[in-house]
């Protein structure tokens, strides 16, 4: 068994045992957690099949940003363990019905299903030819694909829109810092100079 | 892949090394410190008086916000350096195709400058 099988087995291995784990531990902040391990050995694969360049997104993008959000959509919840249990039983016949249609939808989907003759072809190295893999995205994403690429952006400025649009709510009456305001004042402005009478207020 | 695991070995010592390390203080306290739990010591100290509700409560959904404001932009820099590594070959076109997208994510940045959503109060 060579080195890069090993660890093909000990990625795999350690993915799927965390990917079970992700839906049976009790605590969903464990979930979590247990979803950033699957992360980062999704990237151990995709470093075994060569593209180095997808194995450091996934870590910086999933790891760094998405398992945040996750973690602030189950802080959110406020989830109550015993609350959830209770329903268990009564969902029990459509959870499973559901499943067992999936299961057969996927039997029969794979039952017929063999590999094409290209497919050792696909399979090859992504970038042959001393190209790094980075690189081998730059050169076609830009140019070639650069529809996709601004319908990209496009949707990363829907999201962003969106986002603000759902959740932003100001809350009246609160007092903000302008700092502008503040360093065009002088004693000019802001000194008022009163006569008072001897015995009377302002 | 004998060459890439060339490359990728100081990675895997580091790995080994960190869990190594990892696991032996954890190892270590289970088997060496004193451990006599007790209800008062576990539960959550508060300052005098009896703790009012556990620590899990709901989040401010502005963190929600902060965290997607971050991710977007955070997939946008993912986007920048393949373009940086390829700038050489794809050229002009290229280069104005990286800009639109930009001056697009820019838009919405400036949009949420505007609304507050970066201020906090």
């Amino acid at each position: 068994m060579t080195v890069a099988s090993l660890f093909f087995y000990l990625f795999s291995v350690v993915a799927c045992a965390a990917a079970v784990m992700v839906i049976s531990s009790r605590n969903p902040v464990h979930s979590v957690l247990f979803l950033i391990l699957v992360f980062f050995n999704a990237a151990g694969l995709f470093i075994l099949a060569g593209a180095e360049f997808l194995a450091l997104i996934l870590v910086v993008v999933y790891v760094g940003a998405v398992a945040v959000l996750f973690l602030f959509v189950v802080m959110m919840l406020d989830v109550d363990f015993t609350e959830l249990r209770r329903g268990m039983l009564s969902y029990l016949p459509i959870g499973g019905a559901i499943g067992l249609i999936l299961l057969v939808e996927l039997i029969l989907v794979l039952g017929t299903w063999n590999f094409s003759s290209e497919a050792g072809k696909i399979a090859e190295p992504i970038a042959p030819g001393g190209v790094t893999n980075t690189e081998a995205l730059g050169l076609i994403l830009y140019t070639k694909y650069f529809f996709y690429f601004q319908v990209a952006g496009l949707v990363l400025l829907v999201a962003m829109i969106g986002a603000i649009v759902l959740t932003l709510r100001h809350k009246a009456g609160v007092k903000r810092q302008n700092i502008a305001d503040q360093v065009a004042r002088n004693p000019a402005t802001a000194i008022e100079v009163r006569q008072v009478k001897p015995g009377q207020g302002i | 892949m004998p060459e890439l695991f060339r490359d990728y070995l100081p990675v895997v010592i580091f790995m080994a090394v960190a869990g190594a390390i990892a696991l032996a203080l954890m190892a270590s306290a289970i088997i060496i410190a004193v451990r006599k739990p007790d209800p008062e010591k576990l539960s959550a100290y508060e300052c005098g008086f009896k703790a009012f509700d556990d620590a899990r409560m709901k989040f401010d959904v502005r963190f929600y916000l902060v965290s997607i404001l971050f991710i977007i932009f955070d997939l946008e820099v993912a986007f920048l350096f393949p373009w940086a590594v390829s700038l050489g070959e794809i050229g002009i076109y290229g280069f104005w195709s990286m800009m639109i997208f930009l001056v697009v994510l820019t838009i919405g940045f400036i949009y949420e400058w505007r609304k507050g959503a970066l201020e906090w109060d």
